[in-house]
């Protein structure tokens, strides 16, 4: 069930993408409409970071081109954001919430200007959107790992972006970050914003999203949830394993007992 | 003071300044041992530079060294790339050969060749007031080094001001800066070329090993005292200054070697910071009750 959509916000294309020979996506090919919540969903190994990554340009393409509001990555990267697994960075490095968060203006200042006073006001106001404004000074060592992730996500509202692409942006935080967070993506939409987000929890997704991508490996579906998240083609996504899990989740349902994934936060 | 040791103590300042600024960007790539790498694989350079120029003034040497100081940060890279081996074996990998290409060199040209390792590696920071300038008129300008030293430090400060940003963002978090369009191959290259650069200058005047340690110590001892990147830089840059200063005399009172002093006072100040930083010093750490010091659960790979 792939259903694409006219004048498309982001288009992908063909697209195969490979590890050192071994395809790690193969010939994915989708549209997502503007203003939406977009879910990728699949199980681990699925290639849904490396969908993310390749879309930014961040790995070379075997096949397949991507487009964004139908021109390329080089003509609208102001408009397009990139938000990165929260694990992929030091945080021990030498820096501020707000140094983070005043990262996300440095795209637009080109060669040689350095950030200043309305650099640092975008920051705060990103800060405060996230609810870490008096968290600005701490260094980032010192904060959760949900607060970590909002500061991630400060650094992305700060560049003031239309197409934000998230990966994990849920994983090893707290109720109350996610929470704030589905808030926040939710916010973005009404403004007009697509927000694309890597998901792992099957339960919450049907909250979460408008429209849902399940991969693995190959695309399975790519429409609006409802006719996405079906039992059959997310037993096509999950294979064999998601008889158990379904069964499962559907005892805990009945229950009234919902399961989070959840991931240990950092001492 | 007289002005010999003015001469010296300002000298290992300035190398002091160069090396605690770039070691600074490279203790957080996780390369810290880039400038050992670079000290070592630039010999052959020196030595087919000799060969093809048969001079051996200055600049066709530093030309030669640093064109080998760039290749060496390549090559580290593109094993680490492209064979998937570690950084830090890369760097080990590629420096000991190319050391040892230029110790055959040296070697089989040793009747033409009028340089040995000792001159290379272990220049001497004592002898700087020695290897004075003067003008053609006879005015005393002052040491050689001082000159080739200020010029590096000039174009560093420059470098880093202009472009602390992509320098800042590339170190944190390289995946953010390409999808912002900010390339960290330029940057990684760039960095890597001052660092050969100030590599190559300072250790033909003070020596390789004083090089390593001030490239790496001082920015370690700066990184236990501050959580911001700005400061380490001017910690870490003063931290070097009052280590020349204090190794020198420290050199002079035990009549021994003015860079093995220096060295030493470094490693004395990365002790003080370890145990007395109110940040991240053991005695602070252990009365906040925190076991754990940062890094440990670091499970980053080093960083383009």
């Amino acid at each position: 069930m792939i259903q694409h959509v006219k004048d498309p916000v982001l288009e992908v294309h063909d697209l195969t993408v490979s590890y050192q020979r071994k395809p790690v996506l193969w010939d994915v090919d989708l549209t997502l409409p503007s203003q939406a919540l977009v879910g990728i969903i699949g199980p681990n190994g699925a290639g849904k970071s490396t969908l993310i990554k390749a879309i930014m340009g961040l790995l070379p393409l075997n096949s397949g081109f991507v487009e964004l509001f139908g021109k390329s990555l080089e003509e609208v990267r102001k408009r397009v954001s990139y938000v990165p697994q929260r694990e992929s960075v030091d945080w021990d490095f030498p820096a501020s919430a707000l140094d983070v968060a005043m990262m996300g203006t440095y795209g637009q200042l080109g060669l040689f200007r350095r950030p200043g006073a309305r650099e640092k006001k975008l920051a705060m106001e990103a800060l405060e959107k996230v609810g870490m404004q008096d968290f600005a000074q701490r260094q980032i060592s010192q904060l959760s790992g949900g607060q970590q992730q909002r500061v991630f996500l400060a650094r992305a509202l700060a560049q003031d972006a239309d197409l934000y692409l998230m990966d994990e942006p849920f994983a090893g935080v707290d109720i109350a970050t996610e929470t704030a967070i589905i808030q926040l993506l939710r916010q973005m939409r009404e403004a007009g914003k697509t927000v694309v987000v890597v998901h792992h929890d099957l339960q919450s997704a049907q909250d979460y999203f408008d429209w849902v991508i399940l991969l693995n490996m190959r695309l399975i579906a790519s429409g609006p949830t409802d006719e996405t998240l079906t039992p059959a083609l997310l037993e096509k996504t999950y294979g064999g394993r998601l008889t158990e899990l379904s069964r499962v989740s559907e005892l805990l349902h009945k229950k009234n007992f919902p399961i989070r994934e959840t991931k240990p936060t950092r001492k | 003071m007289n002005i010999d040791a003015f001469w010296i103590i300002f000298t290992g300042s300035l190398v002091a300044i160069c090396c605690s600024l770039l070691g600074c960007f490279l203790i957080l790539r996780r390369m810290a041992m880039v400038g050992d790498a670079i000290s070592h694989a630039v010999l052959p350079g020196i030595v087919l530079a000799f060969l093809f120029s048969g001079s051996r003034e200055v600049w066709t040497m530093l030309i030669g060294a640093a064109a080998l100081g760039v290749a060496c940060t390549f090559l580290i890279e593109f094993f680490h790339k492209k064979a998937g081996v570690q950084a830090d074996a890369s760097i080990g990998v590629t420096f000991t050969w190319l050391f040892a290409l230029g110790i055959i060199l040296i070697s089989v040209y040793a009747g033409k060749v009028d340089l040995d390792q000792d001159c290379v590696l272990y220049g001497e920071i004592a002898y700087v007031p020695l290897d004075l300038w003067f003008t053609e008129s006879g005015r005393n300008l002052g040491p050689r080094t001082v000159w080739i030293i200020g010029g590096v430090l000039l174009i560093l400060v420059l470098f880093i001001s202009f472009f602390y940003k992509q320098l800042y963002l590339t170190s944190f978090d390289s995946a953010f800066a390409a999808a912002i369009g900010i390339s960290t191959t330029l940057w990684y290259y760039l960095l890597m070329s001052a660092v050969s650069l100030t590599t190559v200058a300072a250790f033909e005047s003070v020596g390789a090993i004083l090089v390593v340690a001030l490239m790496v110590g001082p920015p370690a001892t700066a990184y236990l005292l501050t959580d911001d990147l700005k400061k380490m830089l001017l910690l870490s840059s003063g931290l070097g200054i009052i280590a020349s200063a204090a190794g020198f005399y420290l050199a002079l009172w035990l009549n021994g070697s003015v860079a093995g002093a220096i060295s030493a006072v470094i490693g004395v100040q990365f002790t003080l910071a370890f145990v007395f930083s109110p940040s991240h010093g053991i005695i602070a750490r252990n009365r906040k009750g925190l076991a754990a010091p940062r890094m440990a659960e670091a499970t980053v790979e080093p960083v383009l």
